[in-house]
């Protein structure tokens, strides 16, 4: 299969590329000593219409199909991962449950401002003890009058210190098992929910992530999402385009190394040569290069059947599991191409490395990908394309 | 105002020139909108959203340059105009008088172009158009205010500034430091499509070739000579002054 972009998508990658060389690339330093987060940025790219890209344009979004997203997610990784991850968050985790699940005043409430920029959104379901097990949350919701008391506390949630609302999961019901999960739509101020302390990550700085909690927090029933017992269904429908958002930002993190990588070892000279002209070298960079070229067709790929509205969870695994593996590798071999300077906060790819191990382990760890992947070798593959389930309701 | 911005697609200043066969290599290589003009379909727009009226791209090219149209489009203007006709296609003699056969039976208040195209940079274009036409010209602008039926506009002279009066219809050629070119938008990318967007030809223009023949003949393209490495003196001061000077004397040849 070929990448033959259409001419829109074609402009809206050199634009999103121009944006993040310009816009993006000079705050990437300042980002990672202070660890803030990019409010102003984000403001900006919702005015460029960058943060509601696959959103409705009834619903103040963009309206442009899923592949000009994940082109998106690619480009701005390239240049910052922790952009890169914004974005997936706020669009797959933040815009989509409400755009699928919302009932009309709860579109009207918050799409707009969310595909605007004016609002970010969060997906808060991990907790301390319910990880890949997600079924196992602890959180709870109690209808009392006009209001679902919530309590509990949640771990490790993107944008968690910058978001507006958060897609939040807790049980109504817990004799129904994951059908006793219910979903809400959580505002920032409201009483009895507090952001906790923010976490000091790897990598990925810049992108707030926190722990959340919940205290009698007070969430109006208004702000339920769907239907009592409906949450688990919401959190797992839109893995696929989340796991896919994540393997572009991997990818972007593996080409944007990689051309870092490409450019040093034509500079750096040893032996009386640049590096590059050293096979060791050109070898390494080569298979770089190679694993990288498959992973852009892996992700693209997945990406091409989500557009054309098709099952592609099994895809969607393998372009996950496959290109943040090879993000870890194409990272770890960047810095050996830099040697000592490598190690050095001085140049990028440390960074780069930092950044690409947490894209192994969240949006479902590539441990949980590969039983996805082999859950559908034992099903008919002929029929798997047509199949409305995703396959992991029992996961 | 019917504003009309004249719009070259170039290549991207990026990119490295490649010669084959007697002619610059196309192969691989990425087109943008002319820097220049991109400062003219920025301020073209501003105009628009401050008086209203429309924004019409007007371009001389190939298939290839109605990308560099849609990204205007993108931008905001409101409709394209593409002569795509290889008969047509020649040096500034022949895409002025081009531009002027487009452009004489429409209406118009402001013409703009870029100050020079980036490829073959000769910024002949915008002057021979405004001749064509026969209206006032101010070129290398880096600021224009309309005010009804008079034009206000801050030139570039080599580093010094005029400020010249003037009014419409007039053309002008945007300069650096005239304005930032916002991105295009992706809802202005998704709208782009829908922008009409109209391809003429010879015989739409009811245009002879033959008389709009380019009147120069390009007789080779080659690369500027690589340069060789500097030369350092060395020894004592005194001697490296008179050494210098025999050289800028014999060999430099330039005292």
């Amino acid at each position: 299969m070929d990448l033959y972009l259409t001419e829109e998508q074609e402009m809206m990658r050199r634009m999103v590329r121009d944006f993040a060389r310009e816009e993006i690339a000079p705050l990437v330093e300042s980002m990672e000593e202070t660890d803030e987060f990019p409010l102003a940025l984000i403001r900006k790219m919702g005015e460029y219409g960058l943060m509601g890209i696959p959103t409705p344009e009834e619903w103040g979004g963009t309206e442009a199909d899923f592949l000009s997203y994940i082109i998106a997610i690619h480009e701005i990784s390239k240049v910052s991962p922790a952009v890169g991850v914004i974005l997936s968050v706020h669009t797959s985790l933040g815009i989509n449950p409400i755009l699928y699940f919302g009932n009309f005043e709860q579109k009207k409430k918050y799409l707009p401002r969310l595909a605007g920029g004016h609002y970010i959104g969060a997906f808060a379901l991990t907790e301390p003890n319910a990880g890949s097990d997600a079924a196992k949350l602890r959180t709870t919701a109690v209808k009392q009058g006009d209001n679902y008391i919530l309590n509990g506390s949640k771990i490790f949630i993107t944008n968690a210190g910058a978001a507006d609302i958060f897609i939040t999961f807790a049980i109504t019901d817990k004799d129904k098992g994951t059908k006793g999960i219910s979903a809400f739509i959580v505002e920032k101020d409201t009483p009895g929910f507090s952001i906790g302390k923010a976490e000091k990550k790897m990598g990925l700085h810049g992108s707030s992530t926190c722990e959340l909690i919940f205290e009698n927090a007070e969430v109006p029933v208004d702000n339920l999402l769907g239907e009592e017992g409906m949450g688990f269904t919401i959190a797992m429908a839109n893995l696929d385009v989340g796991r896919i958002g994540i393997a572009a930002q991997a990818l972007g993190i593996a080409e944007g190394a990689l051309e870092h990588a490409i450019a040093y070892s034509k500079e750096r000279k040893q032996f009386g040569k640049p590096i590059s002209a050293q096979q060791a070298i050109g070898f390494k960079l080569a298979d770089m290069a190679t694993q990288t070229e498959a992973a852009r067709l892996l992700v693209y790929r997945a990406a091409t059947l989500r557009n054309e509205g098709l099952n592609c969870s099994m895809e969607a695994s393998m372009a996950k599991r496959f290109s943040t593996d090879n993000a870890m590798k194409v990272t770890t071999e960047a810095i050996q191409v830099f040697g000592g300077y490598g190690y050095s906060r001085e140049y990028p790819v440390e960074r780069y490395f930092r950044d690409a191990k947490v894209t192994q382990i969240y949006e479902g760890t590539n441990q949980i990908q590969r039983l996805v992947i082999s859950k559908y070798l034992l099903v008919d593959k002929k029929n798997s394309r047509e199949l409305k389930c995703n396959g992991l309701q029992t996961i | 105002m019917n504003i009309i911005v004249c719009l070259k697609q170039t290549f991207d200043t990026e990119e490295k020139i490649v010669i084959e066969n007697g002619a610059i290599s196309e192969d691989g290589v990425e087109f943008i909108i002319n820097p220049y003009d991109e400062y003219a379909v920025e301020e073209a727009i501003k105009l628009r959203d401050e008086v209203g009226g429309e924004v019409t791209l007007v371009t001389v090219g190939p298939d290839r340059a109605e990308t560099a149209l849609r990204t205007a489009l993108a931008m905001g203007a409101d409709r394209a105009v593409i002569v795509n006709d290889e008969e047509l296609f020649g040096d500034q003699f022949t895409t002025a008088k081009v531009l002027a056969t487009v452009l004489k039976d429409r209406e118009y208040d402001l013409i703009i172009a870029g100050n020079m195209a980036v490829d073959n940079g000769s910024g002949q274009i915008g002057p021979r158009l405004a001749e064509e036409l026969n209206i006032p010209q101010v070129t290398t602008i880096t600021k224009i205010d309309v005010d009804g039926n008079k034009v206000t506009c801050e030139r570039d002279v080599e580093g010094d500034l005029e400020i010249i009066e003037t009014t419409l219809p007039v053309l002008v050629t945007a300069q650096q430091g005239l304005n930032e070119p916002r991105y295009p938008s992706l809802p202005g990318i998704m709208k782009a499509k829908k922008k009409p967007m109209e391809r003429l030809d010879a015989s739409d223009l009811n245009l002879d070739p033959a008389a709009v023949q380019s009147p120069t003949v390009v007789e080779e393209i080659y690369l500027p000579a690589k340069k060789d490495a500097g030369k350092i003196l060395s020894g004592d001061l005194a001697d490296q002054v008179k050494e210098l000077v025999q050289l800028l004397h014999n060999e430099a040849k330039v005292v």
